[in-house]
């Protein structure tokens, strides 16, 4: 297989893309693979917060300190909170690339990013040192673990 | 790709008779079905965000007090917000629906073939989505339940 006749190049091989990472492509998968997990979280969230066992009319602090004494909820929100924010700001930064031009689309990023990383540290810390037991309720439940806490 | 490897005149030959065609081929951006999902995508898209900056702050409130968490989300039960829910669910179930719709396409071989097909299967699931959903909402909100 050897090629006869043809001399080697003076310029050895050089590959454009050894070790580079390309965000881009990251961020085109984390849209996909974020996509399908969300499916799941945000219709799981809807269907027990507005369908069964929740409704709109009994949405109340009780209602959510009865959900969040559930440790699986805390993880399905703080997962709901990363995914679908980072999502949601990826997608924007998608639509600001389109069009918004020049100094516009340097304060509308800057912004997309700020605002991004503010409500991801405020959710996260939110959700991770929220006391259930802060308020009495009528939740039953709720009262006998915050009881069993004391 | 495979016209470099054939000899121009064999190629030319096998070419078929030029058809007018009003789009050019093998787009799945330009018009019809395609075009309006993609529209929809970004619309719906622009939606949910600026309503989960909103979620997140009015659900932070749970961590300062059960008053201040109940009166804001005490709003949310007005028949206005009530509507403006629906439109939420119902853009949060296309914009899912189309994304699967989006993967198949990146993802199968089929699926570029299937766009069209799979549009409308979006949309008749959403449909069934919606029949599940906005009467038992509707009745809550306007029900005095």
């Amino acid at each position: 297989m050897t090629a006869t006749g043809i001399e080697a190049p003076r310029t050895p091989h050089v590959s454009h893309r050894r070790k580079r990472i390309n965000l881009e492509k990251w961020g085109w998968i984390y849209m996909r693979l974020s996509g399908v997990l969300l499916v799941v979280l945000i219709f799981g969230h809807l269907f027990y917060n507005l369908i069964f066992p929740g409704n709109v009319s009994a949405l109340d602090w009780a209602f959510v300190a009865g959900k969040l004494a559930n440790p699986v909820w805390i993880v399905w929100d703080v997962l709901l909170l990363w995914l679908a924010l980072i999502h949601g700001a990826n997608g924007m930064r998608t639509l600001v690339n389109d069009y918004a031009h020049g100094r516009f689309r340097t304060v509308l990023l800057w912004s997309l990013g700020i605002s991004t990383v503010v409500l991801l540290v405020l959710g996260t810390l939110v959700l991770t040192t929220f006391d259930p037991c802060l308020a009495p309720t009528e939740n039953a439940d709720l009262i006998a673990a915050c009881t069993a806490q004391e | 790709m495979t016209s470099q490897a054939t000899a121009p005149e064999s190629s030319a030959a096998s070419l078929p008779a030029p058809t007018k065609r009003k789009l050019p081929a093998g787009t799945l951006y330009r018009g019809r079905e395609g075009m309006w999902s993609w529209v929809l995508h970004r619309i719906t898209g622009t939606a949910i965000f600026f309503f989960l900056l909103v979620h997140i702050l009015d659900t932070s409130l749970i961590r300062i007090s059960p008053e201040a968490y109940d009166a804001v989300i005490g709003t949310y039960k007005t028949p206005i917000m009530g509507i403006g829910e629906t439109a939420l669910v119902a853009a949060i179930g296309l914009h899912a629906l189309n994304g699967l719709r989006i993967i198949c396409i990146d993802l199968f071989s089929w699926g570029p073939r299937a766009q069209r097909v799979m549009f409308w299967v979006a949309i008749g699931l959403w449909v069934v989505l919606l029949i599940g959903f906005v009467p038992r909402h509707l009745m809550t909100v306007f029900g005095g339940h």
